[in-house]
């Protein structure tokens, strides 16, 4: 299932704006790594250069290679489409499918595969909502529309659609940045127990939940605004939040700025 | 509203509290003649738009009531045009038909390629060129409808005789598609000109619909692995579905209700044809066209009547149309 | 997908089998070469069947090739873009077609002799005349009817969004509504009705009371559109002030969206300005020069236009007088319509 991610210098462009450059760092499978960095760094960026999904932006290309399992994703002959059925993602602002009911909406991913059997979805729609902690509170109106949860549900539920098509990895580009901190705290106890299942990849601006989740952190930095980001360190959490080995990083985390 | 005696620099100074009718007043904003002119102006305006609605539905109905008491034949089943007649003979039916029939010819044509174009202009296209397109379908939905009705019966007209002869070569069949004489003029024709000149005002109303649709319905599909067009199956068209409706119905509107290009190309006669090839049948409004000005008064009034019911028509299908979009409110993607 | 070593083995996930890029433009000219070349055989002519032909080979042909090379999701994905640029090309042809036609029949005879004079001596069937005499009922009539309608629009929009609470609101804007989806006929048999009423000949203002009509909803709706765009902000600014309500939406209110509205009512006029049918009921057509629009029948450019069609029996001068006269309207329309853009992004507010 969870793969390992090998990331040698990529860089990301918008249009002409240069976003992030040279990145190189390995992720490890079944374990958190979070990206922390101040706004405009590219942390965002660069984690969607991990499901080409940075390219559906208007301008945007990457060069460099992305490995997952030796295999380069952004290779000759590689479909965009089947990466990102690997390689899912869960966004900023929940986004379930507002014309579709909570079980279509975890259901959606298996539907594009083809799986239509009914018995065979419903199995897989109650696992997954099981797996992010949303089945007892809506497994009496799975056919009521998703938009209709609280926001921390509704995030759980992307959690739930993202995790249904079994992926071998998961990006979160901070999925409780917009939920109150009960709903953040149900989404950390979620990450926890995901990462025995999948690699996870989580993009915040929470130095504590960074720290909270994560096994290893990476710290991004930009030069100056108009400048791009660059990777300064990745390294275990507890060394990044303890003794960094670069001056920006412990400046940062101890809030001198950012 | 009124708050002119006070400085914000400074505590109030002690005014009597108003009473409960200045407060009132004050409430409605209406105490000073400038407001009271103005508020009057504006209302009086409203009001009278409300006068012109019911003016309008009071004198079709009481001159259409004139021509229909002193109808022989039955108003509704008739397949027959004589007022001149003594006494006089008048039906709506072969109308009624035409006009429905020649506006479902033109919604089946017009608004799957309009979506078409709408997702080309949003989604397809490359971003350069995408522009001043939409910005000359924009123009093309204002040309006058005469123009398209010239257009038709001088161009559109002499290049159908070959796609109607094969239509009735392989399809001639089915009876709908069999083709005997006469020029193109039918009521095929008057779908084919009806669905082009509805094609832009469907096509940029669901452009902007589509053109909302937010960046991370999308983004959820593509991140699930969706291609292209399981992205705009599962994100865009759901969520411009009541937008879609809403461009077809106002495209529907003016199909039925389209006076001279109907009158230009088609060959009418007062009959109902199983042929959708074969020349004749007419519509509410270009009936009331042809038939003007030779009518007498009362046949003058026969025509309001029938003008009458395309008014009731056109009623239903907005009625229909706002309550479509009014169900679909909950599905209609405004979430948190 | 798992990690045991047979895995490597399988050919890997992420590979689609996937086809060139010159895939479609080859399926395009095959379809295109095979539409011809079946029309040529079975001795077609029309240049609708070849083209219809080729959208539908162009179409089918995708799906067999990327269903074989690529699989049936990508087939679907690569038949829906398909048929999306198809249908962009089939609807593109006629609407080409009718501005290629109109400019190019029109500047037949279109010069400064056919814009000042009118068909007063001149029979349909004969060459010659113009179209003075409809420049000016149109320019009359549309201008009556904007007099009438744009003020009324504007201020139901202003009641609408400024005062308008309540059952009256509600009311309005919902024959308002209902106003907007009015056939332009109508609108003309009413005020016919009217006519017949109190036994009247057809007169150029007659028609622009029908044109006021079909005017009055787009400019409420338009209007407002633009008012609700003004940022409350600046009402209870100005209110906080102390000026009074109805200076505040003269001076503030009305100043910030005049942009927006004048595009409204430009558009608006654009679209009457085509308008056949209630002209033709109620003022009537005339080939003499009329300038009084209270008496007597008239003509308009859209008019004359239907009347030189039909009443011409097929004479190639009638015809091209026709189209000078669409050029004429086209032209007129046009430019109100980029004029009203331009106001609209000069004005735009922020």
């Amino acid at each position: 299932m969870a793969k390992r991610i090998d990331v040698s210098g990529l860089t990301a462009y918008y249009g002409s704006h240069k976003a992030i450059e040279d990145i190189s760092m390995t992720i490890e499978p079944r374990s958190v790594t979070a990206f922390i960095g101040p706004s405009g760094c590219g942390k965002s960026t660069f984690l969607r250069t991990l499901n080409r999904m940075h390219e559906v932006t208007p301008g945007g290309r990457v060069e460099g290679k992305v490995l997952l399992d030796d295999e380069d994703l952004y290779g000759h002959g590689i479909d965009p489409v089947s990466v990102r059925r690997e390689v899912g993602m869960v966004f900023q602002r929940p986004n379930p499918f507002p014309t579709m009911s909570i079980f279509d909406n975890v259901a959606a991913g298996l539907r594009l595969n083809g799986k239509y059997k009914k018995s065979e979805l419903s199995d897989v729609v109650e696992k997954s909502l099981k797996g992010a902690n949303l089945w007892n509170e809506v497994k009496d109106r799975l056919n009521k529309p998703g938009s209709g949860l609280s926001g921390g549900q509704q995030q759980r539920l992307c959690v739930a659609r993202a995790i249904a098509v079994e992926p071998d990895v998961l990006l979160m580009d901070e999925p409780c940045s917009a939920l109150d901190p009960i709903s953040t705290l149900a989404i950390e106890d979620l990450i926890g127990e995901l990462k025995e299942r999948f690699t996870i990849v989580i993009v915040t601006h929470n130095m504590q939940q960074a720290a909270r989740v994560s096994d290893r952190t990476a710290f991004f930095n930009l030069a100056a605004v108009g400048q791009p980001g660059k990777l300064i360190e990745i390294d275990e959490t507890e060394r990044i939040f303890s003794n960094p080995s670069v001056q920006a990083t412990e400046d940062y985390i101890s809030g001198r700025f950012g | 509203m009124d708050i002119t005696t006070q400085k914000t620099d400074e505590a109030p100074p002690p005014t009597p509290l108003p009473t409960p009718v200045e407060q009132k007043r004050a409430a409605r904003g209406a105490t000073r003649p400038g407001d009271r002119i103005f508020l009057g102006l504006s209302r009086g305006s409203g009001i009278l738009l409300l006068a012109v609605m019911a003016a309008i539905a009071i004198f079709l109905t009481y001159r259409a009531s004139l021509a229909i008491s002193k109808d022989e034949a039955n108003f509704l089943t008739t397949f027959e045009w004589n007022t001149g007649l003594v006494p006089p003979k008048f039906g709506i039916a072969v109308l009624a038909f035409g006009t429905v029939v020649s506006s479902v010819i033109a919604m089946v044509l017009a608004v799957p390629i309009a979506v078409a174009i709408a997702l080309f202009l949003t989604h397809y296209a490359p971003r350069r060129t995408s522009g001043p397109i939409a910005y000359v379908i924009d123009l093309l939905a204002a040309v006058p409808s005469i123009v398209y009705g010239l257009w038709g019966a001088l161009v559109l007209v002499p290049h159908l005789d070959g796609l109607f002869g094969w239509l009735d070569d392989y399809l001639g069949w089915t009876g709908v598609f069999s083709w005997e004489e006469g020029a193109p003029r039918s009521m095929l024709t008057v779908g084919i000109l009806l669905a082009i000149m509805i094609l832009p005002i469907i096509t940029n109303v669901s452009r902007e619909v589509f053109r909302q649709v937010p960046r991370m319905h999308e983004e959820a599909a593509l991140a699930l692995g969706a291609t292209r067009w399981e992205v705009v199956r599962m994100s865009v068209l759901p969520f411009g579905r009541s937008g879609v409706i809403s461009a077809s119905m106002l495209g529907l509107g003016r199909a039925l209700g389209e006076t001279m290009a109907v009158a230009t190309v088609l060959s009418p006669d007062f009959d109902i044809h199983a042929s959708l090839l074969n020349p004749g049948g007419g519509t509410f409004a270009q009936n009331i066209a042809s038939k003007f000005s030779e009518a007498t008064e009362f046949g003058r009034d026969a025509l309001i009547a029938s003008g009458l019911v395309l008014f009731v028509i056109t009623l239903l299908v907005n009625g229909a149309a706002r309550w479509i979009i009014a169900r679909r409110k909950e599905y209609s993607g405004a979430n948190a | 997908m798992s990690h045991a070593a047979i895995a490597d083995k399988r050919p890997s996930t992420l590979r689609g089998a996937s086809l060139p890029k010159w895939t479609p433009w080859a399926i395009a000219a095959g379809s295109v070469a095979l539409g011809l070349g079946i029309s040529a055989a079975a001795g077609l002519d029309s240049k609708i069947q070849w083209a219809l032909m080729a959208g539908v080979l162009f179409v089918t042909g995708t799906y067999v090739v990327a269903a074989r090379v690529e699989g049936r999701r990508q087939a679907k994905d690569r038949v829906a873009t398909s048929f999306v640029w198809v249908a962009f090309l089939l609807a593109v042809i006629p609407l080409l077609s009718l501005v290629w036609a109109t400019v190019q029949r029109g500047t037949k005879v279109l010069d400064v002799y056919f814009l000042t004079h009118s068909m007063g001596v001149v029979a349909d069937s004969e060459a010659g005349g113009g179209i003075y005499h409809a420049i000016i009922g149109s320019l009359e009539q549309v201008g009556l009817a904007t007099v009438i309608g744009a003020p009324i629009g504007v201020l139901t929009a202003i009641y609408l969004v400024e005062y308008g609470r309540g059952n009256l609101a509600r009311a309005v804007t919902f024959f308002v509504d209902v106003m907007t989806g009015i056939p332009s006929i109508v609108a003309g048999l009413f005020i016919l009705s009217l006519m017949l009423m109190w036994d009247m000949q057809p007169f150029g203002f007659a028609g622009s009371l029908a044109l006021a009509i079909l005017m009055m909803p787009v400019v409420v709706r338009s209007t407002e559109e633009m008012l609700k765009l003004v940022p409350n902000e600046l009402r209870e600014a100005s209110l906080a002030l102390g000026v009074p309500k109805w200076r505040t939406i003269l001076k503030v209110v009305l100043p910030t969206s005049i942009g927006g509205i004048t595009t409204g009512i430009m558009l608006a006029i654009a679209r009457i300005a085509g308008e056949t049918a209630p002209v033709l009921l109620l003022v009537f057509g005339n080939p003499f020069i009329n300038n009084d629009p209270f008496e007597g029948a008239q003509a308009s450019l859209p008019l004359f236009i239907y009347q030189q069609y039909s009443q011409s029996a097929g004479s190639t001068a009638a015809y091209d007088r026709a189209w000078a006269a669409s050029l004429t309207l086209i032209a007129f329309v046009m430019i109100l319509n980029l004029a009203a853009r331009g106001i609209a992004r000069w004005k735009a507010p922020r």
